[in-house]
């Protein structure tokens, strides 16, 4: 160890000169990239959350999914078993809290001081906010890319193209809901009520998705909460995604996949996720304008 | 002499009812290490997070660096360094993962990244210990951590709020000397708050900060030589009566401070026989101090900072001579 001291000791006399460039587009990129990285580091190290966060949608499609089947068999075209029917929901589910856990970290750092080290840096604070939704929406299509390995025992094919469609509607999802999450987390600064206040809000979205039961003859005043939740948005197209993959008569597929309809118009798909990447981006213009704030 | 890097004027910062920081100015020149003494609540940390561009002062000005902490913001935050009274680690992460985080943050250019950290690390003694979550790492290793993490963008001003708070006194004072150290290799200026009197003598300057106001502001010689007396503490059967019967026979004023009669008068240890000769109550202890920075508190605020934050912290004064009697 003493024999380092000298040399050790010459090259510690001179600061190292560090040049730390102008504020732009180039710095906020690098920002945007280690605050998403941190997510997924901290995400790889933490596999209880992992595990936990997969238990609600494996029981849902297993236990639920199973359990109701004779039940609702006889509602189903023949050869249509009910797990597959709820299992573009339970996709959906999968990436649910994975998603607002995300967000919640950054009342986590606020508590634990790290909030303030990023707040504190010469980056804009819309670079922060993306970072964190990136990270979130990440972490949660890796939860949901788990359930979709899954798709088997809902006797879903495993093809390359529904599975690409699938993602892609995930991380939107995801990016949508860390987004909400976040805006959140701008307000409500103690992780109890941060947690108890998106629960609250989750389940409610999560039933009224038509996650786990068509869209269409519903009572009226469920069609009209039904339309209303953005999560049917999402859960429509993929739904549409898997039942076109199984090769079934178009009459079972209008009956099973009936897509989102207002007044009898059925919305089209690109509509459907429109709205929904629509929803993403104002979130977080709403986060990001509540991160700029200073005290 | 050239510009001063910190310049703060006539700034105030009110949280609805709390008037935080009402009125202070002040200069703080290149190399300097400026210390801001004062008990809990004297509005330290305010003041610090208004001149590291976290909150916006409510009117006032303030400039770091030459730049102002409301209009330049993004200037200001890449010339400071920052160690918050409270941490701001990611216990999750390693020690490299920390720094590496802050250098994306700050824009360090990434050739200059590795052997800058390795630097900083190195002058607090972290380098073996990089690769370990924060987690495993004990308070004063974090502590350690984050200065190094302050310094590693090279800022010319590094502020540092209570930068000891909380650690064991052998942790403090490995603390200063890497201060110290960082003073000799570094051109920077350091600006750092504390309420631990001894501490304070470390800084080239000190405003003592009460109440939201500066009361005084000088080097600590100064600061001591213009309280001059020497303060007396002692314990009696009956204090009451002492501190009436030290008004009439040597006309001083003594009060009650942590406990004990408490007074100042010039060359204690002159004074002291006197007193045991003179004094009809019994004296059961008797210590004498030269001014120290709790007398400059004292003679300015009227009370101890330990009164002032009416907790009963670790005492480290200089007793030059206590006596025991009775009992
Ligand atoms: N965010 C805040 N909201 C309301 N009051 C605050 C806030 N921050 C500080 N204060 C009040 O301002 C005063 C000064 O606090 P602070 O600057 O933290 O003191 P110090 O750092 O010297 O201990 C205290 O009375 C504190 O309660
Ligand atoms: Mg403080």
């Amino acid at each position: 160890m003493a024999i380092g001291v000298t040399d050790r000791d010459s090259e510690l006399t001179t600061a190292i000169r560090v040049a730390i460039p102008e504020k732009g587009l180039r710095q906020d990129l690098r920002a945007v990239s280690i605050v998403w990285r941190r997510e997924l580091i901290r995400f790889r190290s933490d596999r209880l959350r992992a595990i936990t966060s997969l238990v609600q949608p494996v029981l849902f499609l297993f236990v639920l999914g199973t359990g109701l089947s004779t039940l609702a068999s006889r509602g189903m075209p023949a050869g249509i078993d009910f797990k597959t029917f709820i299992y573009p929901g339970v996709l959906a589910m999968s990436v649910l809290f994975t998603a607002i856990f995300a967000a919640a970290s950054i009342v986590w750092d606020r508590e634990f001081g790290f909030l303030r080290e990023m707040l504190v840096a010469p980056v804009s604070r819309s670079a922060l906010v993306i970072g964190k939704c990136l990270g979130g929406a990440t972490v949660a299509t890796f939860q949901g890319i788990v359930i979709l390995a899954l798709a088997g025992f809902a006797h879903v094919p495993y093809d390359l193209g529904l599975f690409l469609t699938l993602i892609g509607e995930l991380l939107l999802l995801s990016f949508t809901l860390t987004a909400f999450g976040v805006m959140m987390a701008a307000r409500i600064k103690q992780i109890q009520a941060f947690m108890a206040v998106t629960q609250m809000m989750v389940m409610p979205l999560f039933f009224l998705s038509g996650a786990l039961y068509p869209l269409n003859g519903l009572p009226a005043w469920l069609t009209v909460l039904t339309r209303l939740d953005p999560l049917t948005y999402i859960v429509s197209p993929m739904r549409h995604a898997v039942f076109s993959h199984l090769g079934m008569p178009s009459a079972a597929l209008a009956v099973l996949s009936p897509g989102v309809t207002w007044n009898g118009w059925v919305v089209p798909t690109g509509l459907s996720l429109g709205i929904v990447a629509l929803m993403g981006v104002a979130l977080l213009g709403i986060a990001i304008l509540q991160f700029q704030r200073t005290e | 002499m050239s510009e001063p890097v910190v310049q703060v004027t006539d700034l105030v910062k009110r949280y609805g009812a709390v008037e935080a920081v009402r009125g202070i100015g002040f200069e703080v020149q290149p190399g300097e290490t400026f210390g801001f003494l004062g008990p809990n609540g004297a509005g330290k940390s305010t003041t610090i997070k208004i001149l590291c561009t976290l909150a916006d002062p409510t009117s006032g000005s303030a400039r770091v660096a030459g730049y102002d902490v409301v209009r330049q913001r993004d200037t200001v935050r890449r010339n400071i360094g920052l160690v918050f009274q409270d941490p701001t680690l990611d216990s999750y992460l390693t020690g490299e993962q920390n720094l590496r985080f802050h250098a994306d943050l700050y824009g360090v250019p990434r050739a200059q990244f590795v052997p800058r950290m390795r630097q900083v690390l190195e002058m607090v003694g972290l380098w073996d210990r990089r690769q370990s979550e924060v987690a495993t790492y004990s308070g004063g290793m974090k502590r350690r951590l984050e200065i190094a993490r302050g310094l590693l963008h090279a800022p010319r001003v590094l502020f540092l709020d209570e930068p000891t708070v909380g650690l064991d006194p052998q942790t403090r004072s490995s603390i200063w000397e890497y201060i110290n150290d960082l003073k000799q290799r570094e051109d920077i200026t350091i600006f750092l708050t504390t309420h631990y009197m001894d501490e304070a003598e470390n800084c080239d300057r000190i405003a003592i900060i009460d109440h939201g106001k500066i009361v005084a502001i000088d080097t600590p010689e100064q600061l001591k030589a213009s309280v001059g007396k020497d303060r007396v503490q002692i314990t009696t059967n009956d204090d009451q009566a002492a501190i009436k019967e030290l008004k009439d026979r040597f006309d001083l004023e003594a009060a009650m401070h942590e406990g004990m009669v408490t007074f100042n008068v010039e060359s204690g240890e002159h004074f002291v026989p006197r007193l045991f000769a003179e004094l009809t109550q019994a004296i059961r202890s008797v210590s004498v101090a030269r001014p120290s920075l709790d007398d400059v508190f004292m003679s300015y605020t009227g009370k101890t900072i330990r009164d002032a934050e009416a907790t009963v912290g670790d005492r480290n004064r200089a007793t030059v001579m206590a006596f025991r009697r009775g009992r």
